[in-house]
């Protein structure tokens, strides 16, 4: 989707602020919101590119000025509801009382060792999303190809500022799960992701582009087609 | 849409409400948030990346694994997981200086660096690096890529994930690989900054 998310190479929201130092986690509430992404996955509330769509539709303005964590509470929240996995308005009464108790106690409950048992395997071995697959890969190292112009009002990793921009494949990584699918609850199908340079001029162009410099941007298959001579040669044999 | 900005104290709210239902399905429990969240601030962090850093500094052949498969490579370590399934080391010459970003989200390499700082995940950096990095760099870090160096930025735009190896400071010949490791900085491995200067 064409969403404000999609920030690479907006203008006019101010410098880069480094803080000399900070925290892992700079509040209570965003040590228990860490820990939702891979617990919540274990529970099928979403994989990770649904995870990302779910932050990638949270309303514009909150998105750019709320705190990072609150991106994750959203997505929890949106999937939860979708699934029928929580009562939003029971989150709602649960809310106002926290707020005017803020010291109230959680439910109690006993620890689960195969919850303990889950976050000591997947923190050390993770979820790949590399997939086997036999479906031949269209492009090699070396081709110079195009990205398309399609702009899917689902979850995509196309960014805009890629859109129709020519470039050359730079590496191959095999095959993995195609986000364009499985972040809109389609499913996995794999498909061939490669790395694609890109030069400052031909993103932003000569008169405004820095100097010197490129952009390596990764695609899967569907996002690109060859330009520059193979695809001309190619054109060609039609003809 | 109504695009209310909560403060701090209504998120808190919301959020041990949320912990509170999630609690009760048994999603989670206090006890295993309590672990992963000592995980990443004690346990997983850039002093990962640097012991790595620091071997590819001191070994031809382990830099050569490194370059053709950081994950393997890296296992070698004992280094390996969540968000870093798949890691590709991207390595600072002469001739270029490599970035990383995920401008579409925050995406980085748990495994060696970490969690993110916030500015990394924030809109500013995502939004300018891949527009103006040399600018980025030196209005934001205080660090300067001569113009006859390539600045190459990767955005993570999917599951591979990437991080810098930083050139080997001079001076440092014959030293450990513990003392190598001390110079190896997160910034560097993001390129946003240099290794630790070498006292002459």
């Amino acid at each position: 989707m064409n969403g404000v998310f999609d920030l690479a190479g907006t203008d006019g929201i101010g410098p880069v602020i480094v803080p000399e130092h900070e925290p892992v986690f700079r509040a209570a509430w965003e040590k228990a919101v860490f820990p939702m992404f891979a617990m919540c996955f274990r529970a099928g509330f979403f994989g990770v590119d649904e995870f990302r769509h779910g932050i990638e539709l949270i309303d514009p303005a909150v998105y750019l000025k709320s705190p990072y964590y609150e991106h994750w509470v959203h997505t929890v929240e949106h999937f939860g509801e979708k699934l029928g996995k929580l009562d939003m308005a029971e989150l709602d009464r649960r809310t106002a009382h926290y707020l005017a108790k803020p010291e109230a106690p959680l439910p109690q409950h006993q620890d689960d060792p195969e919850l303990l048992a889950f976050v000591e395997a997947v923190v050390p071995v993770g979820a790949t999303a590399k997939r086997e697959s036999d479906k031949a890969a269209r492009f090699k190292v070396g081709d110079i190809v195009r990205v398309d112009r399609s702009a899917p009002k689902g979850h995509t990793r196309r960014a805009r500022y890629i859109r129709g921009a020519v470039g050359e494949v730079v590496l191959a990584h095999g095959t993995f799960i195609y986000p364009d699918t499985a972040g809109n609850g389609l499913g996995e199908h794999p498909e061939h992701v490669y790395t694609v340079r890109f030069t400052n001029e031909e993103l932003w162009g000569a008169e405004h582009a820095e100097p010197n410099g490129s952009v390596c941007f990764d695609v899967w298959d569907p996002y690109i087609e060859l330009a520059g001579p193979a695809a001309a040669n190619a054109e060609g044999a039609v003809a | 849409m109504s695009a209310k900005i909560r403060t701090q104290e209504e998120i808190a709210a919301r959020v041990k409400a949320l912990e509170s239902m999630l609690i009760e399905q048994g999603v989670m429990t206090t006890q295993a948030i309590d672990r992963m969240v000592e995980i990443y601030e004690h346990e997983v962090g850039p002093q990962l990346g640097a012991k790595v850093v620091a071997k590819a500094w001191s070994d031809p052949e382990f830099k050569a694994r490194l370059v053709e498969d950081a994950s393997e490579a890296c296992k070698e370590l004992g280094i390996s997981g969540l968000q870093g399934e798949d890691m590709f080391v991207v390595e600072n010459t002469d001739d270029v200086h490599n970035i990383i970003v995920c401008t579409l989200c925050s995406c980085y390499p748990w495994p060696v660096l970490g969690l993110p700082p916030n500015w990394y995940k924030d809109p500013q950096y995502r939004a300018a690096i891949t527009r103006e990095p040399r600018k980025v760099l030196s209005d934001s870090f205080d660090f300067t890529v001569p113009e006859s160096v390539e600045v190459r930025v990767w955005d993570s735009s999917s599951e591979m994930r990437y991080w810098v190896l930083p050139q080997r400071p001079a001076g440092t010949d014959g030293w450990s690989e513990e003392r190598l490791a001390e110079l190896v900085t997160r910034d560097s491995m993001i390129g946003v900054g240099p290794v630790a200067q070498v006292a002459s």
